[in-house]
């Protein structure tokens, strides 16, 4: 199992019945992937819809059912659209229950950077200063570390997308909380012991005497 | 409403102007109308629109015959020839986090002087803007935003100038149709008045100025 799919993996299982989750683009998109139709999750894409369903096959796309990539995507039975307003409201306005993004950087107070590289990569925010600032629960989804370099840092260097800490983060090598404002180790991912973790983790990282395994 | 056609309509924009476009990476724009900005050569445009939608698409026509001077925007990440141009500043990029630029918007075309939005607090957006406090919670202050121009894309417009939207491309044109002094619509199909039933008619037609009757196509 590669790196990605056991992050989507262990993040899809924080889902729980009726939530209203919007995915992020990169590895938090493949969350779905891994999310049971019975579950009867709500995925929300802020470009106006609720109730996203899988990728069209070719030739059933429709150019006005899109993602916020812009790329084809299919509505399920009982989806409903809205304008930008309303969809930012429901982000907002705390009615989306979970939100999972991508991140540069998560600092030890639960800080995430992810939206700009100054100097470098300025795309600008989107949509991610507002999901942070307002889904009931904030989960990062992203590699432990990039280039050899820990992406758990002790402050965040980049600017950071909102004030309020994050919820949980889970990488490919582990689960970790911030429930009270200290970057807690909450499980390892298969195989990985906690001396690896602490090894490629810049950030104080409070570890329990029994740390358990991720399951996925 | 007036019906026009899509030379006049765009004949009537000046250059400097600046403009709302609908659309969100390219759908729900309306492309006849930048197609014909772009045959027109109207220049140093300020543009306020989601995104910069990609090279040769959209909004992104804009870009590609360098006739934008400002944008205001949330995302140009997927355009990187604006991205390109504001790097070298041949542009001034305004971001903005997207659910403050539908607010912003919103307010513009409500009345309202601005918004108070958590969003931003303690980021680099909140630079130089005013912090208030309502119940022990900080907001930002972001200031309403208008324009002389909208340009929105319906899926249904009637003879009167009622709209309706389809899917995904509904986006921000709603809010747009309320923000701007001159509204011209282009829509997939015109239809009779009665089509959209009332429920249906998602903005009304008071907000339409023009809507442009050159067949799709």
């Amino acid at each position: 199992m590669d790196a990605q799919e056991i992050i989507a993996r262990r993040v899809a299982r924080e889902l729980r019945p009726g939530n209203l989750v919007n995915l992020g683009i990169g590895i938090p998109t493949l969350v779905a992937n891994y999310v049971s139709a019975d579950l009867k999750v709500f995925f929300q894409s802020e470009n106006g819809l609720i109730g996203t369903g899988p990728i069209p096959e070719q030739g059933l796309e429709h150019p006005l059912l899109t993602d916020a990539g812009g790329r084809p995507i299919s509505a399920l039975p009982g989806a409903s659209t809205f304008d930008s307003a309303m969809s930012f409201g429901l982000i907002r306005g705390g009615h989306v229950d979970v939100t999972v993004l991508g991140g540069l950087q998560v600092d030890g107070q639960g800080r995430l950077a992810n939206w700009m590289i100054p100097g470098k990569m300025v795309p600008g925010m989107g949509g991610a200063m507002d999901l942070v600032a307002g889904a009931k629960r904030v989960i990062v989804a992203m590699q432990h570390a990039a280039k050899g370099k820990s992406k758990i840092v002790v402050e965040c260097n980049l600017p950071v997308t909102s004030a309020r800490p994050v919820d949980l983060v889970v990488t490919d090598l582990a689960v970790i909380g911030f429930a009270d404002g200290k970057a807690t180790l909450l499980e390892t991912a298969p195989g990985v012991s906690v001396g690896e973790i602490m090894a490629v983790t810049d950030a104080e990282l409070v570890v329990r005497e029994s740390v358990p395994e991720m399951k996925i | 409403m007036t019906p026009i056609s899509l030379e006049e309509a765009v004949a009537m924009i000046p250059n400097g102007a600046s403009i709302m476009v609908g659309g969100f990476m390219g759908v729900g724009t309306p492309a006849r109308l930048l197609n014909e900005i772009v045959r027109q050569g109207k220049h140093e445009l300020t543009i306020i629109s989601n995104d910069a939608a990609t090279p040769g698409t959209g909004v992104g026509k804009l870009f590609d015959a360098a006739l934008v001077s400002r944008l205001i925007a949330t995302h140009i990440g997927l355009n990187p020839s604006a991205q390109k141009q504001m790097l070298a500043k041949q542009i001034t990029a305004d971001l903005v986090p997207q659910g403050t630029f539908a607010e912003r918007i919103r307010a513009g075309g409500c009345g309202l002087g601005g918004v108070l939005t958590p969003t931003g607090v303690g980021t680099l957006v909140a630079e130089g803007k005013r912090l208030v406090e309502v119940d022990g919670k900080s907001f930002l202050l972001e200031a309403a935003l208008r324009a002389q121009f909208a340009l929105v894309h319906a899926f249904l417009a009637d003879y009167l100038g009622n709209l309706s939207y389809a899917l995904t491309a509904r986006n921000f044109n709603p809010v747009m149709a309320m923000a701007a002094d001159t509204v011209i619509v282009t829509a997939e199909h015109i239809v009779p008045v009665g089509v959209i039933a009332p429920d249906h008619v998602m903005t009304p037609a008071p907000l339409v100025d023009y809507l442009v009757t050159n067949p799709s196509g």
